[in-house]
């Protein structure tokens, strides 16, 4: 077995966050968003990550944030790094996807791979894509990545909105068996 | 993510000079791609490479023109940017191609990440791959590490592929895989 193994599905309707607590048993993970789509208007898609087995969500992190951006009106559009979308070091949620609209017809997708996280002596690594119907009618396309500042093993992984609840389709994968 | 993933091989790096594949880089695929795991340099500030060999010839040492732009920020929250980094990149050059500016090589820093490499058997068009790397960097940061290019060896078919630090050994493992 090589390719990607799907580890389970989680469908969340109206839920106020979406979690998966077995990160174990391989090398690369996956987290697939689909049809991401919050109860509040203007809110962020975000995660956190913990260490004993998700009792508390706070793990350190530094991290990088930059997006591309087109407004429907053709008003706006550029690309940039967001200081206000990265963390130094802090504990906090990590944004994914910036002021998700909640419009019936909008949603944001996206993915994200995190490595190694069972490792007790390095760093975690992620990296994630996500693409945003965004509140002001635009589409921002939003590339972050970091590392989780601890060599304790991560072995849980938190996804919700910054305030409300969210539907969505969130798969978790796994790559190259330990 | 593309099609369907087969694994063709793993190797672990433990104080490795590189890591060479020198099978399995044919025609069955029409895509490559190679994931990096815990990559720790012993040397801190080097980086991670690549370079391929080409059918009947000898050393990695292909043509490449190339880019690389990375997001960087540091733990003290002092500093922030994303830009391209002309030191990174390559204008048909010969030299193994950066994945990653300078990683720190304390016990707990590494990078990992990915690279695709589309048709390495053609041999009428060039060979077209990119990456995309995270890296805990020697000063510090989390560099987010964006790198893309051609091997401009249109002729010849690529077979084989190393990794290695810009200076000293490394450790870590490299999963190489096929997409169809």
């Amino acid at each position: 077995m090589s390719d990607w193994k799907l580890l389970n599905t989680s469908t969340a309707s109206g839920a106020s966050s979406v979690e998966f607590t077995d990160l174990t048993g391989y090398k690369i993970f996956k987290f697939a968003f689909v049809d991401v789509n919050p109860a509040t208007d203007t809110v962020l898609f975000e995660f956190n990550a913990s260490t004993d087995g998700g009792s508390n969500y706070n793990v350190t992190k530094t991290t990088t944030f930059f997006y591309a951006y087109h407004w429907e009106s053709d008003a706006h559009s550029g690309l940039g790094y967001i200081t206000g979308s990265d963390i130094a070091q802090g504990t906090g949620y990590q944004t994914l996807m910036r002021d998700v609209a909640n419009d019936a017809d909008a949603c944001g997708t996206g993915e994200l791979y995190l490595f190694n996280p069972a490792s007790t002596t390095y760093v975690k690594h992620f990296y994630s894509r996500t693409s945003t119907y965004e509140t002001r009618d635009s589409i921002e396309d939003s590339h972050i990545a970091g590392y989780l500042n601890t060599t304790s093993a991560v072995n849980a992984i938190d996804f919700k909105m910054s305030s409300g609840n969210l539907d969505a389709v969130i798969k978790a994968y796994g790559l190259v068996a330990t | 993510m593309s099609g369907k993933l087969t694994l063709i091989s793993s190797a672990t790096a433990s104080g490795s000079a590189s890591v060479e594949f020198t099978s399995g880089l044919d025609s069955t695929y029409d895509e490559y791609v190679f994931y990096f795991v815990d990559i720790n340099p012993a040397t801190d500030s080097e980086s991670l490479q690549f370079q391929v060999n080409a059918s009947g010839q000898t050393g990695y040492n292909e043509t490449i023109t190339s880019t690389y732009f990375a997001a960087n920020a540091n733990e003290a929250g002092t500093d922030a940017n994303i830009a391209y980094v002309t030191a990174r990149d390559q204008a048909q050059g010969t030299a193994y191609q950066w994945l990653t500016s300078t990683q720190g090589s304390g016990a707990d820093e590494c990078s990992a990440g990915e690279l695709h490499l589309f048709s390495p058997s053609s041999t009428s068009k060039v060979k077209h791959f990119y990456s995309r790397m995270n890296h805990y960097h020697a000063s510090d940061y989390s560099a987010d590490s964006f790198c893309a290019g051609y091997i401009n060896n249109a002729a010849s078919a690529i077979t084989e592929i190393s990794f290695k630090m810009s200076s000293g050994n490394f450790d870590g493992s490299i999963h190489f895989f096929g997409v169809s």
